[in-house]
C-alpha cells in the first residue's frame, strides 16, 4: 500500500498517525508540507529514521525544492518527481491519503 | 445516480473504506464524508468506516448543536445500519489519547488496535479520506 | 492504468488542486488514462469560470480546463457541495431562480454517485485535499 501524507509533522499528527498505521513493507510518500518530515534536524527526523526499518520513505522533490529544503533530506529518503509519484501509485495495489 | 448506472455497476463489488480523521462541526469534512457514505450504500459495495485521530469525536454521545445553529448529523451514524453499512472501526489508541471509551460513542463499533486498523486499510480497494 | 482523482480543496488556498493537476498531467504523459476528476468539498471552487488570478500566476481553473479539453477528461463537480457554495451551471441556475451561473464549460455538475462510480471503475483513486 502507498500512504500519501501532505501535512507538516509539527502542525498536525498525520505523519505520525500514518507511520503508526503503515504495515511493514508499505511505501510512504511525503508531499506538500509533509516534505518537512523528510528533512534533517526537524522534529520528525528520529521518527522517520526509525520508520525506515519497516517502510520505504519517498519525498516529492519539487515540494522540497519549493520550500528551500532540497539539500537537507535525510539519508535514505527516496526522491521522486510527479512521474515517480504516478509510478508509486501504479505499482502499489492501493493507496491512501492522510489528509 | 441513475438506475441505468446502477445496472452498469452490477457485479463489481469493491472494498471501500472511508477514513475519518477530523472532528465534526469545526470543518465540514465529517458531514460531507457521511454524504458519500450514504450514496455508496446504493452501489452495494463492501463499505467500511474507520475513525482515527480526531475522527473519533464524530461519534460522541450527547452532541447538541442547537447553540451553534448547525444541523447535527450524529444520529446519521445510527441510521447506517439501515443502509447495510455495519463495519465501523474505531482506533483504540485514538480513543485512549482523547479520554474516550466505547461507552461514550453513539453507535456500536468495533474497537481495533493500530495494527488491526493497518490490516483493514491494507486490504481495501478504495480508501477515501476527507 | 485507469486513474480517478478526487480534489477536496479549492484553488490557491491549498496546494491540493495544484498537486492533483501535476499528478494528472504526469499520469497522462506516462500513457495512463484519467477516468474522472471529481471535485468535492471546497474543491468545487476549482470550476469557477469567473476566477481571475494575477496575470503572472498560474490560472488553476483554465489549466484544468485545457488539460481536460486536450485529453477529453471527465471533470465532475459535486452538485450538493457546489450548491452549498454558490456554484452552479446554467441549468441549475435557472432551476433555482438565480440570476447568474459560474461553472466553467469544461466541468459538469453531477451527483456523488459519480465519485463512487469512479472508485469502482478505476484501478486507483487518488485523493488530494487538506
Amino acid at each position: 500500500m502507498l500512504h500519501i501524507v501532505n501535512k507538516s509533522p509539527t502542525e498536525r499528527n498525520s505523519v505520525e498517525s500514518c507511520l503508526a498505521h503503515a504495515k511493514k513493507g508499505s511505501k510512504v510518500l511525503l508531499i506538500e508540507d509533509a516534505v518537512y518530515a523528510a528533512t534533517k534536524g526537524g522534529a520528525a527526523e528520529a521518527r522517520v529514521r526509525s520508520a525506515m526499518a519497516d517502510v520505504t520513505i519517498y519525498a516529492l522533490q519539487p515540494d522540497l525544492a519549493a520550500r528551500g529544503m532540497a539539500d537537507r533530506v535525510i539519508d535514505g529518503v527516496n526522491l521522486v518527481d510527479y512521474g515517480g509519484f504516478v509510478d508509486l501509485v501504479a505499482e502499489q495495489a492501493n493507496c491512501q491519503s492522510w489528509l | 445516480m441513475s438506475e441505468e448506472m446502477d445496472m452498469e455497476e452490477g457485479g463489481t463489488i469493491k472494498k471501500f473504506m472511508f477514513v475519518n480523521r477530523k472532528a465534526p462541526y469545526g470543518t465540514i469534512y465529517a458531514l460531507e464524508s457521511l454524504e458519500v457514505v450514504l450514496i455508496s450504500a446504493a452501489f452495494e459495495q463492501d463499505v467500511s468506516l474507520a475513525f482515527v485521530d480526531d475522527g473519533v469525536y464524530q461519534l460522541m454521545k450527547g452532541i447538541n448543536t442547537d447553540g451553534i445553529e448547525m444541523k447535527s448529523f450524529a444520529k446519521t451514524y445510527r441510521a447506517l445500519e439501515g443502509y447495510d453499512i455495519e463495519k465501523l472501526y474505531v482506533d483504540r489508541e485514538s480513543m485512549e489519547a482523547r479520554g474516550i471509551s466505547e461507552d461514550d460513542l453513539i453507535v456500536d463499533v468495533q474497537v481495533v488496535s493500530a495494527a488491526e486498523m493497518a490490516d483493514l486499510m491494507n486490504e481495501q480497494d478504495v480508501v477515501l479520506s476527507f | 492504468m485507469k486513474f480517478g482523482i478526487l480534489v477536496n480543496e479549492g484553488p490557491y488556498q491549498h496546494q491540493a488542486s495544484d498537486s492533483a493537476y501535476l499528478f494528472a498531467k504526469a499520469a497522462l504523459a506516462k500513457g495512463h488514462e484519467i477516468f474522472r476528476v471529481f471535485f468535492y468539498h471546497d474543491g468545487v471552487n476549482n470550476a469557477s469560470r469567473l476566477t481571475v488570478p494575477p496575470a503572472d500566476d498560474r490560472h488553476i481553473v483554465n489549466r484544468w480546463a485545457a488539460l481536460a479539453d486536450e485529453h477529453k477528461l471527465d471533470m465532475v463537480v459535486c452538485i450538493a457541495a457546489a450548491q452549498r457554495r454558490g456554484m452552479m451551471d446554467d441549468n441549475e441556475s435557472k432551476r433555482q431562480g438565480k440570476d447568474a451561473d459560474n461553472i466553467h464549460p469544461s466541468f459538469r455538475i453531477s451527483g456523488l454517485g459519480q465519485l463512487v462510480e469512479a472508485g469502482i471503475q478505476c484501478d486507483r483513486l487518488v485523493v488530494f485535499g487538506d
